[in-house]
This record gives C-alpha cells, structure tokens and sequence, in this order.
C-alpha cells in the first residue's frame, strides 16, 4: 500500500469519521444505559461519605 | 518521612540513591565542562544529600505495623509545599519578564536575566513546577480515598516527587546557562528528557497498582482524568522529544523532526500539554474537591463520563490549529479547527457540570473564598475553552496569532482556570492532609482569592487590548497599498498594557505569597484533639463487628 498524502486524507475522512461516531455512541450508551443509573449515583456520592463515617 | 518507611524500604531507598548518585557521576564525568557535566553533578549531589538523610535515621524505631492500614499522605503533604514554592518563584520570574518588556534593560547585563532565558524559566516553573507537583499531590490523595486504597507502596511515591522536582531543576537551570531544545513547553534536553520518562512509567505503575488494590467497585471519574493525564503526557512527551544528541557527553541534541513535520509534532504536543495537563488532570482535581467542598454530589455523573471521552479523543485532533496559513497542509489546518470549534461541547458540559453542582448552594460560594476559588475557576475554564476555539477559527486566527491576545488567552486558562481550581483544592486539602480544624486564617484566603481575581482579570484585559491593536496594526494599509504601521510603531502602541500586565501579574503573585504563608502558618497550628475523619483505616475489615 502506498501511504502517500491522498491515503491519509482518504483515511481521515473516512475511517476516522466512523470510529470517532461510533466511539461517541457507546460512550453516550454506556452512560445512559438504565442499569448503569444507580453505579453512578453510588460513585457520585462515595465522596462525600467520609464525613457520614466520621460522625458515627 | 523517612520514620514512616521501614527498615528494608530505607535500604532499598539507599539502592535508588546509590543509583542516583552513579547516574549523575557519569553525565557529569561524561559532561566535563558543558551544562550536562553540572545536572549531572546536581544529581549526584541531590543523591548523596538524600543518602546521608536516610543513613541518619537508618537506626531510629520502625513505624507502626498497624499504619500500613492507613493513607499515605507525606508525599502529598510535600508536593503540596514544594507545589506553592514553585508557584512564588515562578510567578515572580513571570513578573519579572513582564517588567523586562517595559524596561528592556532590567537584565542587569547578565546572559541569564535575559528574557529569552528567563521566559522558559517562568513558563517550566508554573506548568511543571507549580502545576505538576500540585496535580502529582492532589493524584495521590484523591487516588487513595476514592479507592479507599493505600498507595502500594512507600517508595515509588518517593520516586516521583523527587525524581519530578529534579527535572524541574535542571530544566530552569539549564535555560540560564542557555541550553534549550528550542521546543515551547519541551525545552529541556535529551538526558532531561530520558530521566523524566523514568519517573512518568514509576508514576503510572503506582498509579494502576493502587487502583487494582481498591475497595470500591467503580473508579471515581476523577481517577480516569488523573490517567488520561499521566498516560497521554508520557506519550506526548517521548514523541515530541524524539532527538539525537550531538554526543553522550554533550547537552545539545537535535530533534528527529525537520520542518512542517517537526512544526506539527510540535504543537501536537503543545496543545495537549494543554489538554492533558493543564486541563486533564486539573478537571480531576475539580471532580474530587469541588463536590467535597460544597457538600453535593457532581451534578451529572453521566455528564462527566461523555465529557471526558470527549474532551480524551477530541483534543489529540485540535493541535494544528496553532499552523493556521503555514506550509501546514490546508486540510490538516481545517482538522485542528472542526476539531478545535468541536471541543467546545465537552469543555462546557465539564464546566457547566461544575456550576451546576453549585447551583443550589450559592450562598456557599458567596460565604467561602475556597469555594468561590474554585467557582471562579469553573468560569475560567468555561470562558477560555471558548476563546480557544473561537480562536482556532482560521479567520479569526489571523488577526489573534502571534499577537498578545493569544498570551492573553494563555493566561485567563493558566491563572483563571489552572491556578484557581489549584487553590480552591489546596485550601480543602491542606487542613485535612495535616489535620487542622480549618485554614490558619479565612481573611487571608479572602485576601488572596481578591489578589488573584483582579490580577487575572487586569492580566487579560490589558492583553485582549494590546493584542487586538497589535492584529488590527499589523494588518493596517496606507492609502498607497503599503502598510501603516512599521513593527516598532506596534511595540511602542503596547506600553501601557505591559505597564498594566505587571501590574496585574504582581498581584496574582502577592496572593500566591499569602497563600504560600496561610498553609505554611496552618502546618504550624496545634492538630485537632479528636480522631482525624481521614485516616480511617482505608483497608475495610471482612468481617464487621455487629
């Protein structure tokens, strides 16, 4: 194969198209996926449990 | 630091010594007289000052078997100190240059006061002084409670703070005695360049090995910014640095890259030194302290994650934008700008993430100059990553390129969004890292919060100014075709805004002073009497007493 200037180009406005779409959907399912909801409450609050520990 | 290691850990710290020790005595046998031969015996000498502090208490009492159940925080507490000196003498050199374009002659006639060496000197000091040792800090902290996990080891912490903090060194040194790789943001050179590659893959290893070692289910988003920011520099940093040395005992190298070529590798890793560590990893600063600090939980959590995916494989794209109307192929001209402009998306949903999380709690921010640090912060990051890509836009690129708008620009991310976040973090952590009930004095964060506030917005206002006159100038035509200006009219136009960039820059310096005095004097304070919520065992006992 020839990687001249044209493949890159070929390459970038191609391939990167799509893997970039599809990457940005996955991300976008796994962040939304329903089952998913309450892992990411739990981590969003595990922070902040420190100081619930605390005052036991 | 050295009571909390044991016996076998202080001999195998006497091995890296040792190994420190004979790495500097051969660059600088091999060095002789060039610069090398001087890192070479900084080193060496930084190597055996260490030794000599192990071997003093190489006899005194173990620590406390039972405190490998609990956090370890001396590498923090001194990455959070060293953070702060970096940041005094940094901005003080900062300073310095912005005088040295009002007053050209203030170089005293020393080759090293020269604003070309100096300039580096305060660029390398804020960026990897200041900001690597504070995102190198905070990393560690935030890693062990979101993990709930020790450091996995006692050594390698070590390793990356002193190993980190002596490539500062010989980089700002060796820009005064005139050595650079002439790369903006990567000048120091090949030997440099290799030791800090060691220290980065000790760093990710401690990384990746705490976190196999965590007690929570899920990785706290911070920590995925914190690894996209140490696993992207280490490859930015190989590639761009790629060189030849002239020889092994001399410091000049020459870059693997020639031309357009070596012009795109360049700020390819300049924009995403940019993007991974002075945005990366200070988002994962504000993931962690900006929820702890106003007691809610982020906003979005589902937010976060689309936005980091994004802003981690946007960025690599957006580089090019910095070769606007070069010898740079026009279409990759037009890649960094669609992926410069898209970028956006991502930087507003961090940064509105962010003020969200505040909404609600804005008498918080009003009361609480650590909250409204990082507050402002947020803003900062929402503002400038809008001026970035309004930036990259090649039509706006050429009025805005090469001309003060863009140090402005520079500076509304490097103090309103880096530094502000740093010290939001800083004042939440240090009273918990030493166990103090709050900050030595809340005046004095107020003070210092105003110091930075008004020298930021001064700092950027008087470059927004003489940037704009500076494009507008330079594209002036004279009614016959020529042009309007010559070069020298635009300096003499951009006086005033460098008397009042100064003027801004000492007071963002003046508050890093307080700042460094208010942690140093909260050190001093007498610890809190009951038992410190942060050390709570990190390792969770299987069974639980009922």
């Amino acid at each position: 194969m020839n990687f001249d200037h044209d493949f890159f180009v070929g390459f970038a406005k191609s391939y990167g198209l799509f893997y970039m779409m599809a990457f940005f959907f996955a991300t976008v399912i796994y962040a939304y996926w329903p089952s998913n909801q309450k892992k990411f409450d739990d981590a969003a609050k595990s922070i902040l449990e420190e100081d619930e520990v605390s005052q036991k | 630091m050295i009571s909390q290691l044991t016996r076998d850990e202080r001999s195998s710290a006497m091995i890296l010594c040792t190994i420190l020790v004979i790495f500097g005595g051969v660059l600088g046998i091999a060095g002789r007289d060039d610069v090398l031969g001087f890192h070479g015996a900084l080193l060496a000498a930084c190597g055996i000052g260490l030794l000599f502090m192990i071997m003093n208490r190489y006899h005194d009492a173990e620590p406390d078997p039972d405190g490998i159940k609990k956090y370890y925080d001396d590498p923090t507490k001194v990455g959070v100190i060293v953070s702060m000196i970096w940041l005094v003498f940094a901005t003080f050199i900062g300073d310095w240059v912005a005088w040295l374009l009002v007053f050209p002659e203030a170089t005293f006639d020393a080759g090293w006061a020269s604003f070309g060496r100096l300039r580096p000197v305060h660029t390398t000091g804020v960026i990897f002084g200041f900001g690597g040792n504070a995102l190198i800090a905070t990393s560690f902290h935030v890693l062990q409670r979101t993990s709930r996990a020790r450091l996995s080891d006692n050594i390698s912490p070590w390793v990356v703070i002193i190993g980190f903090n002596l490539f500062c060194l010989m980089a700002v040194t060796g820009y005064m005695f005139g050595i650079t790789a002439s790369k903006e943001y990567a000048e120091p050179e090949w030997y440099a360049d290799i030791f800090l590659v060691v220290i980065w893959v000790v760093y990710f290893v401690l990384y990746l090995r705490t976190l196999a070692r965590r007690q929570e289910p899920h990785i706290y988003v911070a920590n995925w910014y914190f690894m996209a920011f140490i696993l992207v520099v280490a490859i930015l940093h190989i590639i761009n640095n790629l060189a030849v040395p002239v020889s092994l005992g001399h410091a000049k190298s020459y870059s693997l890259f020639s031309g357009v070529q070596d012009a795109m590798t360049q700020w390819w890793y300049g924009h995403n030194a940019v993007a991974f560590f002075l945005t990366s990893g200070f988002l994962g600063m504000l993931y962690y302290y900006l929820p702890r600090r106003a007691g809610r939980p982020i906003f979005s959590y589902r937010m976060s994650i689309i936005s980091f995916w994004g802003i981690t494989f946007l960025y690599m794209w957006a580089g090019s934008h910095h070769l606007h109307y070069t010898a740079l192929p026009h279409w990759v001209q037009n890649l960094g700008m669609t992926f410069s402009i898209i970028l956006v998306v991502p930087s507003w949903a961090s940064a509105g993430n962010a003020l969200l999380t505040l909404n609600g709690a804005w008498e918080k921010v009003r009361d609480d100059a650590t909250l409204r640090f990082m507050f402002v912060a947020a803003v900062f990051y929402g503002l400038s990553t809008f001026e970035g890509s309004f930036m990259a836009i090649r039509p706006v690129n050429s009025l805005s390129h090469y001309t003060d708008w863009t140090v402005g620009h520079v500076h509304a991310g490097a103090l309103g969004w880096v530094a502000m976040i740093t010290f939001g973090a800083f004042y939440t952590l240090v009273p918990m890292l030493w166990n103090r009930e709050r900050m030595y004095s809340s005046r004095l964060i107020e003070a210092h919060f105003w110091l930075a506030l008004s020298g930021t917005v001064i700092y950027v206002f008087s470059m927004w100014n003489s940037g704009i006159i500076q494009g507008l100038m330079w594209r002036a035509y004279a009614e016959n075709g020529t042009l309007a200006y010559s070069f020298i009219d635009s300096v003499d136009a951009m006086a005033p805004y460098y008397v009042a960039r100064a003027v801004g820059g000492f007071l963002f310096f003046l508050g890093g002073v307080i700042g460094l005095y208010n942690i140093w004097k909260t050190i001093k304070m007498p610890a809190q009497e009951n038992a410190p919520v942060y050390d709570l065992p990190p390792v969770v006992d299987p069974e639980p007493a009922e």
